[in-house]
């Protein structure tokens, strides 16, 4: 099955309860199998700026590249697949974009943006982020977050200072430790996971898992897994029932069938010697 | 403004100390930011951390322990008025910084300067098996599990007890309506009550035709999943957009019937 024909993607963004406008930017590419989520940040419109140069360098940049080459080719030098290689190198890509137009232009001055993206190809996800926007897979009953924030309480967590329980209670959300833009280079966080058929993917900003429980946004997908526009609507009025305070952005993706890509036997004997 | 704690003995404030310091040290000895002058404290009793907006107190192996809110605790991240007891001192922590400041700019994603950290470990990308991380941050605790869908019967999914709630404070203030729940009228299961504890209850089986219930802060609203037919409210069927429930009100679905109605 071609990757289009066995995703089913679904995007909504919304500026939630306070905010009077709207920082986050979504993309979907079904044609190579390509979602992108950015939440901004910066003064006046400098957040949507940012995460609108990130969205848009990531979705265009890498569709291209694949309209002449597959993901699942390898690269020559550092023998990594094109998929992971296209991913990271435009999200550094994205950061420089985001970068140079804050030096050159006053009211940019200082933005930046969280990425989270995914390249679905040959039944597997590459998943790079960077930020603390999230990526959660739906895999039966169990929602997973796949994504590990790069955030200061992230790091508390990691480094034992807070309990996983207590985090829910800190005063300290919201600070990232790594953000695309900021500096004249970023390091993406990239990972490659096994997709099975009836997984469904959530991208998100914070403005969801910061306003509804992780139990919640389980039951919601649980659900609602057969109705994905309806999920979608029900995670954002969710958030802005428990007061909105955020953007909210939500992609949702669902695996409906096997994609895995074809293979001439050149690959295959390519693959045999790689080994 | 930053947190503070309130010293007092026997209800009489003695003093208020700014918690302006990553460390701060409470004991009888001279040198802690906390003086307590009393045989019953130990020379370094304890220890408070804060780091931005949180505070953690820490017991520096002391001889008479603390308590926090009346158990004892060798370490605690303070939550506003937590009192702190050493001896006959108590010790309130404050820190109303979400209700002094502007909610809306306090919520606000700030980057953090740190120094920039090296590459981190990047998964095998040929065995993508071993690339799952093992990040947990929110696992579903809920096993909603799928009477339904198990035993082909009409059943809703709620847990046998709320799960115990941990404390939310971004959602904390958030009103729940008046509880509610369905009494199933026809069927096998006739007479059945469900109360409807979560904030979002699946009524139907999977596959045929599935009903979500979500409770909001201004009520409780049926909304159409799946299945070719939509279920019916008082006979008229529903569209694709939620449904605001009132009390009494009779549902229609999978050819079973029940009632909602308000609790209490």
């Amino acid at each position: 099955m071609k990757v289009e024909d066995a995703l089913e993607i679904v995007s909504q963004t919304n500026s939630g309860m306070v905010r009077s406008h709207n920082e986050d930017s979504v993309a979907q590419e079904a044609a190579c199998g390509l979602v992108v989520l950015a939440d901004g940040m910066g003064g006046y419109n400098a957040g949507e700026v940012a995460s609108g140069i990130a969205v848009s360098v990531v979705a265009t940049e890498v569709c291209q590249r694949l309209q002449s080459a597959r993901p699942t080719d390898r690269d020559m030098a550092t023998g990594e697949e094109l998929g992971v290689l296209l991913l990271r190198d435009n999200i550094r890509k994205a950061n420089a974009s985001i970068f140079q137009a804050a030096q050159s232009q006053p009211q940019y001055a200082g933005m930046g943006t969280t990425i989270v993206s995914g390249l679905f190809y040959d039944n597997r996800v590459v998943v790079g982020h960077v930020g603390d926007s999230r990526m959660y897979r739906l895999r039966g009953e169990t929602l997973d977050t796949i994504t590990r924030d790069h955030s200061l309480l992230q790091e508390q967590i990691d480094g034992g200072m807070i309990s996983i329980e207590d985090a829910r209670l800190s005063k300290n959300k919201n600070l990232v430790t790594r953000a695309v833009g900021i500096d004249a280079e970023v390091e993406p966080e990239i990972h490659v996971h096994d997709v099975q058929v009836g997984d469904i993917y959530l991208l998100c900003s914070d403005g969801l898992n910061d306003m509804v429980e992780g139990e919640d946004i389980q039951s919601t997908l649980y659900a609602m897994q057969s109705n994905l526009p309806l999920a979608t609507e029900q995670l954002i009025q969710m958030a802005n029932d428990n007061g909105g305070r955020d953007n909210v952005s939500v992609i949702l993706v669902k695996v409906k069938g096997k994609f895995a890509m074809p293979r001439g036997w050149l690959a295959k004997l390519f693959d045999w010697f790689g080994k | 403004m930053a947190a503070k704690l309130i010293l007092s003995m026997d209800g009489v404030i003695l003093k208020e100390y700014p918690l302006n310091k990553e460390r701060m040290t409470i004991g009888r000895k001279a040198h802690n930011d906390i003086v307590i002058d009393n045989l019953a404290v130990s020379g370094e009793h304890a220890a408070i951390i804060t780091i931005l907006h949180d505070s953690f107190l820490e017991d520096l192996e002391s001889t008479n322990g603390l308590e926090v809110n009346g158990a004892p605790t060798r370490k605690h991240f303070l939550q506003n008025n937590d009192l702190i007891e050493i001896g006959k001192y108590k010790l309130k922590y404050i820190n109303d910084q979400t209700t002094q400041t502007n909610a809306a700019d306090f919520e606000k994603t700030m980057i953090l300067r740190a120094p920039v950290r090296q590459a981190a470990p990047i998964a095998n990308t040929s065995d993508a098996a071993t690339g799952f991380m093992s990040t947990q941050i929110n696992p579903g605790t809920t096993q909603a599990a799928d009477s339904a869908e198990k035993t082909g019967k009409f059943e809703a999914h709620i847990p046998a007890k709320p799960a115990p709630a941990p404390a939310k404070p971004a959602a904390a203030t958030v009103p729940v309506p008046q509880a509610a729940a369905v009494q199933i009228l026809t069927g096998p299961n006739t007479g059945r009550e469900l109360e409807l504890v979560k904030n979002l209850t699946t009524l139907g089986k999977p596959g045929v035709q599935v009903a979500v219930l979500t409770r909001r802060p201004h009520g409780y609203f049926i909304t159409h999943v799946e299945g070719a037919r939509h279920p019916t409210v008082n006979g008229t069927v529903l569209g694709d957009q939620p449904h605001l429930l009132n009390d009494h009100d009779v549902i229609e679905l999978a050819e079973i019937k029940m009632e909602f109605y308000l609790k209490g």
